[in-house]
Order: C-alpha cells, then structure tokens, then sequence
C-alpha cells in the first residue's frame, strides 16, 4: 500500500462524507458550504490522479465561480430559500429503497469486474501537453463550448430581463 | 500504484447517487440544482479515472466540457429560479399553483 494509495482512500472518504451532509443539510447555506469542501476533494482527486490543470479549473470553476453563485442567489432569495421543509417518509422511501438497489447492483458489477482489478498507472498530463492534445484535435468542440457559454450567457440576461418588462409597464397604467 | 479503476469507478458512482438522490427527494428548486451539478462532479470524476486507466489524455479533455457545461447549465438554472420566485414568490415546486 503506497502513499498515493492511502491518499486516494482519504479523499474518498472526505468527498463522500462532506457530499452526503450535504445533501441531508436543512439549512441551505450549510448544504452549499459542505459542498464546497466537497469540490476542493474532488479538486485533490483529480490532482492524484494526474491532471493538475483539471484540479485548478475544479476550483476556479466549480468551488469558486458555480458555488458562490449558489450562494448567491441562496442570500439573495432569503427567507423560505434559506431552509426547507423535507417530504413526508413515504414520499422518499421508494426513493431510497431504489438508490439502494441501484448502488448494491452496481458494487457487484463493478467488483466482478475481473479486467477493472488491474491497478492505475500514474501518469501526469501537463497543462501544456494538454493544451496542445485539446486545440489539436478539439478545436471544434471548444468552438460549440464557447458559442454554448455565450448562449447561456445571453439567457440568463433574457431570462432575467422578461421578468422586469411585463412588471414596468403594468405598475405605470394606473398612475 | 494507485488504486484499481473499479474504486475510482466506485466512488464516481456513489457520488452520482448521492445527486440523483438529492435531486429526487428534495424540496427546494435551489437543492435539486445542487443535485444536478454534484452528479456532473461524479462523472468528471469517472471521466478522469478512465483517462488514468487507458493512459491516454482524451478522458481529461471530456472532464473539461463536463466542467464547461456544468457552468453553463447552473446559470441558466439559477436565472430561470430567480424568475420563478419572482413570478410565484415560492422555491417550493409543490406550491406553483
């Protein structure tokens, strides 16, 4: 058991521990900063397993830039945003009963797995060799990546500027 | 060494159960969101394992769209709740009507 190997099973642990308070948490700005450690794990994993670029964009983008948004809005809605009531048992038991099927079937197939035993090599893949891998052969995919991050850009904006406009013109009729 | 895949593959997965689940069983539109992108982490998770396993850098590169999308996909959602609440005045799917 090498040192990589008793990191990996500590992440593992963190990643899993931090997500499943996560998603019981009442109180949402708790659910969202549990998840952040969650993210920072993951960031560590992806380290571990040989892609350092993918670990500083885990950060940059998921605990920074998605999880601060979350927070945002969650202060921003205030209120009945904050905490939440949960479903009644018979709602999410077959949710559960089912998760736990799915998760039993899954460890057998996976276990059973005899070519999934082989241990990983490690391997790191720089940012730069990286770099050139992704715009050598993936240009086009970074293309409809970007267009896709302008179009979601563009739609939150639209999204939120439909909501002012029918709310404007109606609050200005009476007067 | 490191670890076989099947951990790696193992973790990924219950990570993407933990999201389903929480998508699922929970209350709030902004917990279902939270769901969604946890489940999108589990794959990246899943995505870079294999990259390791094959030794090849293409699983990495796939990470990154799922990274991408990931970040598109919670800016939409999060407008189109704000546009909700303002409409409705709840986050509670139950209580639209």
């Amino acid at each position: 058991m090498t040192f990589q190997t008793i990191l990996f099973y500590l992440l593992a642990a963190l990643i899993l521990s931090a997500t499943g308070l996560a998603v019981t948490r009442r109180n949402l700005v708790h659910a969202a900063v549990y998840l952040v450690m969650s993210f920072f794990g993951s960031a560590l994993l992806f380290y571990l397993l040989g892609a350092p670029l993918l670990a500083a964009l885990e950060v940059i983008i998921y605990a920074g830039a998605i999880m601060v948004l979350f927070l945002f809005i969650i202060m921003m809605l205030g209120g009945e945003a904050l905490t939440e009531k949960f479903h009644p048992r018979r709602q999410w038991l077959p949710a559960a009963g089912m998760a736990a099927l799915f998760a039993a079937v899954g460890i057998l197939t996976v276990l059973h797995e005899p070519a999934a035993s082989t241990p990983l090599q490690p391997a790191v893949a720089t940012p730069a060799r990286f770099g050139h891998y992704l715009f050598k052969h993936h240009w086009l995919a970074i293309e409809i990546v970007s267009l896709l991050l302008l179009v979601a850009l563009i739609g939150a904006l639209l999204i939120a500027r439909r909501v002012g406009r029918p709310k404007g013109p109606q609050a200005e009729e009476p007067a | 060494m490191i670890v076989p895949y099947s951990h790696v593959f193992l973790l990924a997965g219950l990570l993407f159960l933990m999201g389903a689940c929480c998508a699922v069983a929970r209350h709030n539109l902004i917990m279902i969101l939270l769901g969604f992108e946890i489940m999108l982490n589990a794959g990246a998770i899943a995505f870079v394992g294999a990259a390791l396993r094959w030794q090849t850098i293409e699983g990495q590169v796939f990470a990154l769209f799922v990274l991408a999308v990931a970040a598109a996909e919670v800016s939409i959602g999060l407008a189109l709740i704000v546009c909700i609440y303002r409409r409705t005045g709840t986050v509670t799917p139950d209580r639209f009507d």
